[in-house]
C-alpha cells in the first residue's frame, strides 16, 4: 500500500486488487447487492483506494481496516443512497511520516484481532460478521436468524469481551 | 488501536452503548441516530480511539472474509482507468515522529460538525418551534427510519414524562439535564430504549440544549404532549 501511495505503484496495486477486490464484491453479496453490481462497487472501491491513496496513514488503520472503511461508505452512498454524517476531523491535520513503530504495533495488533476473531466460537463470529456484513439493525438480524433478541445482544457482548482479552494479553 | 480506553480526563461520563459504535462503524445506523453519534465523537476522544477499534474489527472481518471471483479483465479495466497519479510530494520538513500535541480547541460554536453542517450554521439559524412551558423544538431533516431533533429546554424546566416504542439517543451540547438514569451534561448521550420512562429536568442556571433522535414516537403521559405529537414529529 505504501508504495502505490508513495511511487503510485501500479504492480503493487494489482496486488491489493487481487485480495481485496474479491472480499469487497462479497462483502457488499452479503449485505443484499446483486452480484453484478456488487463487481462494479467494488472496482470503484478499488479506484477510490488508488484515488485517494494520499490519505492512507499507516500509524492509524492497517489496509484491510481503510478499505473496509472505503467500502462501507460506498454501500451507504450508492447503494443505500443515504448521508453518512462523519465526525469533526481532528485539528492537527494529516500526520507528519509515522513512526516505524507505531506502524509496527498497528500492525501487530491487527494480526492479533484477525486471530481472535478467527478463535471465536461459531455462534458468536457469525453474529459480529452479520452485524457488519447486513444492513441490518440487531433487531432485524433478530427476524432473519429467529434468535431472540437477548440472546442476540448477549452473544455480540461476549465476543466483544473475548476480543477485548484478547488484545489485553501481550 | 485499543478496544478498551481508559477516560482521559474528560468530563464526558456517558458514552454511546458498543451495540451504537458497533453500527456505526459498520454503517447500519439509520442516519438520524448517526449524525448523534458523530457528533459525540466530535465532541469524545475516547469514542473517537472506539470508533477506529470497530471500524478494526471490520477490516478484520473483511481481511479474513470469504471471496467471490472478479469478473474477467476486472483488473485490466480498473487499471485502465486510473489517472497517472504524480508520486506523492515529499513528506514536509520537520518529520517529526509523534502527533504533534493538539493546538488549543479551535473556538467553535456550540454546534459541533457534522451537527452544524445539518443545521446549516450556528445555533442561530435554527427555527424553532414552542412546544410549550419554553420549551422548543427543531426536526432537522435526515433520511432513514430515525427522527432528529434540537430541543430547548429552558433552565429548571422539564421534557413531559414520557416512554419510548423505540430508541432513544439524548446527546447534551449546553447545559445539563438529570433523570432517573443520571445527570447529563456538555458531551454526555442517554441511550434510553423501550425500558426507559423518564422526565428529564434540565439543570438550574443555563438552559439545555440537546440532540435527540427516536425511531418510534415517544408515549407521552399527559394530553397535552399527545396533541402536540402529530403536529412536531417527536
Ligand atoms: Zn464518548
Ligand atoms: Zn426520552
Amino acid at each position: 500500500m505504501l508504495a502505490v501511495r508513495d511511487r503510485a505503484d501500479r504492480a503493487a496495486f494489482a496486488q491489493l486488487f487481487a485480495h481485496f477486490a474479491p472480499r469487497v464484491k462479497a462483502f457488499l453479496m452479503k449485505g443484499g447487492t446483486p452480484a453484478a453490481e456488487a463487481e462494479d462497487h467494488a472496482q470503484e472501491v478499488m479506484t477510490t483506494l488508488w484515488h485517494k491513496a494520499d490519505l492512507f496513514d499507516p500509524a492509524r488503520a492497517s489496509v484491510a481496516t481503510w478499505v473496509f472503511t472505503i467500502a462501507r461508505n460506498r454501500r451507504i452512498d450508492a447503494i443505500r443512497r443515504a448521508r453518512r454524517p462523519e465526525p469533526e476531523d481532528l485539528p492537527w491535520g494529516p500526520a507528519p511520516e509515522p513512526d516505524p513503530a507505531d506502524m509496527l504495533a498497528l500492525a501487530q495488533d491487527s494480526a492479533r484481532l484477525g486471530d481472535a476473531l478467527r478463535a471465536l466460537p461459531e455462534a458468536q463470529r457469525s453474529l459480529v460478521e452479520r452485524a457488519y456484513w447486513g444492513e441490518e439493525s440487531q433487531t432485524e438480524i433478530a427476524a432473519a436468524t429467529g434468535l431472540p433478541l437477548g440472546t442476540i445482544k448477549s452473544r455480540i457482548r461476549l465476543a466483544l469481551d473475548r476480543l477485548r482479552h484478547e488484545m489485553k494479553a501481550t | 488501536m485499543p478496544l478498551d480506553l481508559k477516560s482521559r480526563g474528560t468530563a464526558i461520563s456517558h458514552h454511546p452503548t458498543d451495540a451504537l459504535m458497533m453500527e456505526y462503524a459498520a454503517g447500519t445506523l439509520p442516519e438520524g441516530f448517526a449524525l448523534v453519534v458523530a457528533t459525540h465523537i466530535s465532541m469524545c476522544d475516547e469514542c473517537r480511539a472506539r470508533l477506529h477499534a470497530f471500524e478494526a474489527v471490520g477490516g478484520a472481518l473483511l481481511d479474513s472474509a470469504p471471496t467471490c471471483e472478479m469478473g474477467e479483465g476486472a483488473l485490466a479495466r480498473v487499471m485502465a482507468g486510473l489517472d497517472a497519479r504524480p508520486a506523492r510530494s515529499p513528506a514536509p520538513v520537520a518529520p517529526q515522529s509523534r502527533p504533534q500535541p493538539r493546538p488549543p480547541a479551535r473556538p467553535r460554536g456550540l454546534l459541533p460538525e457534522p451537527l452544524a453542517g445539518y443545521v446549516g450554521g450556528g445555533i442561530g439559524s435554527v427555527r424553532w418551534k414552542p412546544l410549550g412551558l419554553g420549551v422548543r423544538t427543531a426536526v432537522i431533516p435526515t433520511g432513514g427510519s430515525a427522527t432528529a431533533r434540537l430541543l430547548y429546554i429552558p433552565a429548571g424546566e422539564s421534557v413531559p414524562d414520557h416512554g419510548h416504542r423505540g430508541r432513544e439517543l439524548t446527546l447534551v451540547l449546553q447545559g445539563a439535564f438529570a433523570d432517573a438514569e443520571g445527570r447529563f451534561g456538555p458531551g454526555d448521550i442517554e441511550c434510553a430504549g423501550t425500558e426507559v420512562e423518564h422526565t428529564p429536568v434540565a439543570e438550574p442556571g443555563q438552559d439545555c440544549i440537546c440532540l435527540a433522535a427516536t425511531d418510534a414516537l415517544l408515549r407521552f403521559r399527559a394530553l397535552i404532549p399527545r396533541l402536540a405529537q402529530p403536529l412536531f414529529r417527536i
